[in-house]
């Protein structure tokens, strides 16, 4: 994004590939899940992984993230945003979901929670 | 490896265009812990229902798969109009950045389309706290896409008046970068809210 020299901002090419896989991604994800390929737990994680994938070319072919020269400031940024994201979301999910199973079963009077 | 014919006018590591679009960079890192912490009270509240319905009952999932497409066109075709900007074309730019907003149109369009479905179905953010966190974090990028669509309109006029001058090319690229953003957030969206959606 930074660097001129790789010749990304001036090419055509990444961005076709990043669009293909972007839309293999999504249709890949949907059909699976439209079509119970997968079920429950195994069909969260197939597609958060897909997700994943697709985000990072979207990160790659679009947005030429990794593509940038020493010192690497919009990398570090990034890894900076990916750890607090874990924090926020997985520190979120692990605190509520205990909060739940040491909570809920004294509060069993037929409230769907 | 200096391409001579469209060699892009900022200097790489120093000038005007490096600081801005650097800076904007760490803007969008922001904006998505901001979301992150929608997204964490979405996964928290969305079997919370309140006896009412869960999103499999209520998702219309053809809907949100064709406004996935669109999105992911509109991220496209933005990366396109910065590709021309780099090149020095305003045409290329202009027509790009024209495409992406009629997307942008399309895919909001839908989405209010969406919104109204539900209100009218009795499944507003007043129904249940799924609902309220759903209204939340869809709304929130809905927003986004607001601001986006009025931003094209504003870096437009400009780019039509004084051709790509070295402040419009750093203009052009944010606003490249911004809907790349929104289609990675969405992208999110589509997979949390839609896809895993139908275990819950």
């Amino acid at each position: 994004m930074i660097d001129s020299h790789h010749g990304w901002n001036t090419s055509f090419k990444p961005l076709v590939w990043g669009f293909i896989i972007s839309i293999v991604c999504t249709l890949l994800a949907y059909f699976l899940t439209r079509y119970q390929v997968f079920t429950g737990w195994t069909l969260t994680h197939i597609v958060v992984v897909i997700a994943i994938l697709e985000a990072f070319a979207l990160l790659i072919f679009f947005m030429h993230l990794l593509l940038e020269s020493r010192p690497r400031w919009n990398l570090m940024m990034f890894l900076f945003l990916v750890l607090v994201v874990v924090v926020v979301i997985g520190g979120t999910m692990w605190i509520m979901y205990n909060l739940n199973y040491n909570v809920m079963p004294s509060m069993q009077a037929g409230i769907s929670l | 490896m200096k391409d001579s014919t469209h060699e892009p006018y900022p200097d790489p590591h120093h000038g005007h265009y490096s600081k801005t679009v650097f800076g904007f960079w760490i803007y969008l890192l922001t904006d998505f812990m901001l979301f992150a912490a929608y997204f964490a009270a979405y996964v928290v509240l969305q079997t919370s229902t309140f006896g009412g319905p869960g999103g499999k009952e209520i998702f219309n999932y053809p809907l949100v798969l064709t406004q996935t497409l669109i999105l992911l066109t509109a991220a496209f075709t933005s990366g396109i109009g910065g590709v021309f900007a780099h090149r020095r074309s305003k045409q290329g730019a202009l027509i790009s950045f024209l495409v992406t907003f009629v997307l942008g149109v399309v895919f909001l369009s839908l989405q209010i389309s969406d919104y109204h479905h539900l209100i009218a179905t009795g499944n507003s953010w007043e129904r249940s706290a799924f609902l309220t966190a759903y209204f939340n974090l869809v709304g929130l990028h809905t927003i986004h896409i607001v601001f986006g669509l009025c931003w094209i309109i504003v870096f437009l006029i400009p780019l039509c008046r004084e051709g790509i001058t070295e402040i419009i090319l750093t203009r052009l690229s944010c606003l490249r970068m911004f809907w790349q953003f929104l289609a990675i957030v969405w992208i999110f969206i589509f997979t949390i809210v839609y896809l895993a959606g139908v275990n819950v």
